[in-house]
Order: C-alpha cells, then sequence, then structure tokens
C-alpha cells in the first residue's frame, strides 16, 4: 500500500545493504511479529484511503474493490484523486499505473529471493509492494524471507481490507467531504510518500552512503584497500545532477504539471509531468558522458 | 467510466506486480531502467501534491488545501505518524476554510 512512512524506508535501506552479515540469526518468531507489525501499522491507514475515495466521490463498492484487487495504495489515491478532481478515466488509470511500475522491481528481487514454485507465482503477485518487499528482503534466508513476505502480506491484505471499508463507510455518513478538509488527504498522503524517496534514495547511491566510509582515525595506509563494497552504478558518484537528480525531477514536475493545467484536459497534466523523470536522467547522461562513454 | 478506470487500474497493476515475478532478470536489471522506475514515481507523486493543492479543474488557485498541505510538511518535519499527517492535513484545511469561509 503505501510505500509509507520514512521508518519502512530506512527499513528497506538498511536492510538491503550488505552490512547485516554480521547479525545473529533471526529466530521465526521475531520475523512474525516484525511482519505483523508492519502488516497492521499499515494496513490500518486503509482507513484514509476509503475516507479519501468516498469524498472523492467513489461508491463505497468502488473504494472496496479497488483496495481488494488495486492494492497498492499511492496508485489507489492517485486514481480516486483524479477521478474526484472530473479527470478521464483512462488518465487517470495511467497516472495511476505510473505509480505502480516500481512494484515490478520489487517483484524481480523477490523472485530470487522467495524462488516461488510457478503455480504460487500469480497469487503471491498480488502481494507484492513496498512494505512486503521490505520485509523479505531484510530476512537472512530464503525460508525466514517466505515466512515475513506470507505474514506482512497476510495481515497487510486484511488490516487494509477492513480498514477501507470502514472509512468508506465513515466518510459517507459525514456527508460533504470538503467541509471536512478531506480533499487535502491525497495531497498530504503523497507528500508523505515523496518525502522518504526524495532522502532515502540519495544517500542508498553508493557516493553518499556514509557507513561504506572508514574511519580515517586507523591510519590512512591501511583504508588505502579495495572498497568496493557498492559496485552499483559508479558513474552516479561522479555526477552532481544525478545525486539531485530526485530533487531536480521533483520540483520540474511540479512546475510542468502546474504549467500545463489551463491547457489540457483534467488528469493529462500528471503524465506531462512524468516526462520529467526521462529528461533529467538523459540531461544527466550527458553531462557526465565521460571519455569511457555510457554503456 | 468510473469502472473502467478502476478495471484498467486494477488489471495494470496487477500485471506489473506479476510480471516483476516472472521475467529473467536481466530484462529489468539495466541500470538505465531501474534509474527511471525510481524516477517515475518520484516524479508522479510530485506532480500530484501540486495538481491536488492548487488545481481546481482547468485553473491555478491557492486555498485552503495550501494550508493543509504545509501543515501536513510540518507533521512530516516533525516525525509525526502517517495517519496523524493526514489528518493534521484534513483538519487544517477544514478549519482554513470554516474560518475564511
Amino acid at each position: 500500500m503505501g510505500d509509507i512512512p520514512a521508518r519502512f524506508v530506512t527499513l528497506w535501506r538498511v536492510t538491503t545493504t550488505p552490512v547485516q552479515a554480521g547479525l545473529p540469526p533471526k529466530p521465526r518468531a521475531a520475523v512474525v511479529r516484525d511482519a505483523l507489525g508492519v502488516g497492521t501499522a499499515v494496513g490500518l491507514s486503509g482507513f484514509a484511503f476509503g475516507v479519501t475515495s468516498a469524498g472523492a466521490g467513489m461508491t463505497v463498492v468502488q473504494t472496496c474493490v479497488l483496495s481488494l484487487f488495486v492494492f497498492t495504495g499511492a496508485s489507489q489515491f492517485a486514481l480516486v484523486g483524479a477521478l474526484g478532481g472530473g479527470g478521464n478515466p483512462l488518465a487517470a488509470a495511467a497516472g495511476a499505473l505510473l505509480l505502480g511500475v516500481r512494484n515490478a522491481f520489487y517483484g524481480l528481487r523477490l523472485s530470487q529471493l522467495l524462488g516461488l514454485p510457478g503455480s504460487v507465482r500469480p497469487l503471491a503477485a498480488q502481494w507484492v509492494i513496498d512494505e512486503t518487499s521490505a520485509v523479505a528482503l531484510a530476512q537472512p534466508d530464503r525460508r525466514l524471507a517466505r515466512l515475513g513476505f506470507t505474514v506482512t502480506g497476510v495481515s497487510l491484505y486484511a488490516g487494509w481490507n477492513i480498514t477501507t471499508f470502514l472509512g468508506a463507510l465513515g466518510a459517507s455518513a459525514l456527508g460533504d467531504p470538503t467541509a471536512w478538509g478531506l480533499d487535502a488527504a491525497g495531497p498530504a498522503v503523497f507528500l508523505a510518500l515523496l518525502l522518504p524517496m526524495l532522502r532515502g534514495r540519495s544517500s542508498s547511491t553508493p557516493a553518499a552512503a556514509p557507513p561504506a566510509e572508514p574511519p580515517s582515525d586507523g591510519g590512512p595506509a591501511g583504508h588505502a584497500g579495495p572498497r568496493d563494497e557498492a559496485p552499483r552504478a559508479p558513474q552516479a558518484a561522479r555526477d552532481p545532477l544525478a545525486r539531485r537528480a530526485e530533487a531536480v525531477v521533483a520540483v520540474l514536475a511540479v512546475v510542468l504539471a502546474l504549467a500545463c493545467v489551463p491547457f489540457v484536459p483534467v488528469g493529462v497534466p500528471v503524465l506531462v509531468a512524468v516526462l520529467a523523470a526521462p529528461a533529467v536522467l538523459a540531461a544527466s547522461r550527458l553531462l557526465t558522458r565521460s571519455p569511457r562513454g555510457g554503456r | 467510466m468510473v469502472w473502467v478506470a478502476i478495471v484498467v487500474t486494477a488489471a495494470g497493476c496487477y500485471a506489473v506486480k506479476l510480471l516483476g515475478l516472472s521475467v529473467p532478470a536481466a530484462v529489468l536489471e539495466r541500470p538505465l531502467v531501474r534509474r527511471l522506475a525510481a524516477l517515475v514515481p518520484i516524479a508522479a507523486l510530485a506532480a500530484l501534491i501540486a495538481l491536488q493543492t492548487f488545481a481546481d479543474g482547468r485553473t491555478l488557485v491557492v486555498d485552503a488545501r495550501a494550508a493543509g498541505l504545509a501543515a501536513a510538511a510540518v507533521a512530516l518535519l516533525l516525525r509525526a505518524p502517517f495517519l496523524v499527517v493526514v489528518a493534521v492535513a484534513v483538519v487544517v484545511t477544514a478549519a482554513v476554510r470554516a474560518l475564511t469561509g
């Protein structure tokens, strides 16, 4: 669902570093406890979705169908926000899909880790979201990863759908949603999702990862050895634009979206704004075109 | 038409999830693709924040929602839990709207 708060992103970041090799083995009970904690905490935020969706004019049934079958929070909020604003349905769906793309990349990493048989895959796929991925990838082996993925998935799916239903019912009883300020819930949710992305990604790039930096007080000669714990994307380190790419993309997207509001149909500005991502990526590659050339 | 959007979104989001679990890793593991996949949600979220705060149909406005968003930002900086952040935005928006009528 959503991706939500910073602590999960922190969890994600911490657990995807190779540092954890030295940790003591984790008992199954601890995995279940962690997974249940994440699942129920985030599952509760379905309430916010139910209220927002009903406030945007969706029926209770539509709201519950979204949580049951879309089951990825940011996309759900985006869809009901766009539809509630009078957007074209297909443009609204396209915007929601763009936010769901990252789940494919979680799936990639999970498929190697979980080693699911083909018959289970279609079922497990629905649970491939930020939180289940974060919990599963935090585990040291396949057995615990499967356990963490399953417990998080079950508890989050149950919690998210139950609270969606309650939220939608409650909001319908409230009457006019704008009088209650419910139209501000969507932007607040997106902001809560965006901030950790802006902070988290930049520090997960090798150049900015402070733990990789050995303490300098132990004799400089001793640290001359190879420090290639982070072999990924070495060119990002040298590229000032790449380091701030997240922030640049965000600002450019805001400018593009607002600039084209008066000129294009409702729902389309977000699609235009997404072009900020390839634009910034292309610009940063142009700037860093080194003698070695790109890959 | 709302149902069309719901069905398309549900089918598309599920397909994307299944795709990730099913395709060989090499297809999506290219650095450029990974980078783009990280940046696209950032662009979409940033745009959605701006649009749902400052757009009213096809005009731009500054109204109570802006106050609500600012309050949410403060709550986030204070590390408030997710539901509190949303609640703060809603309450402040409603309060500003009630005061300014």
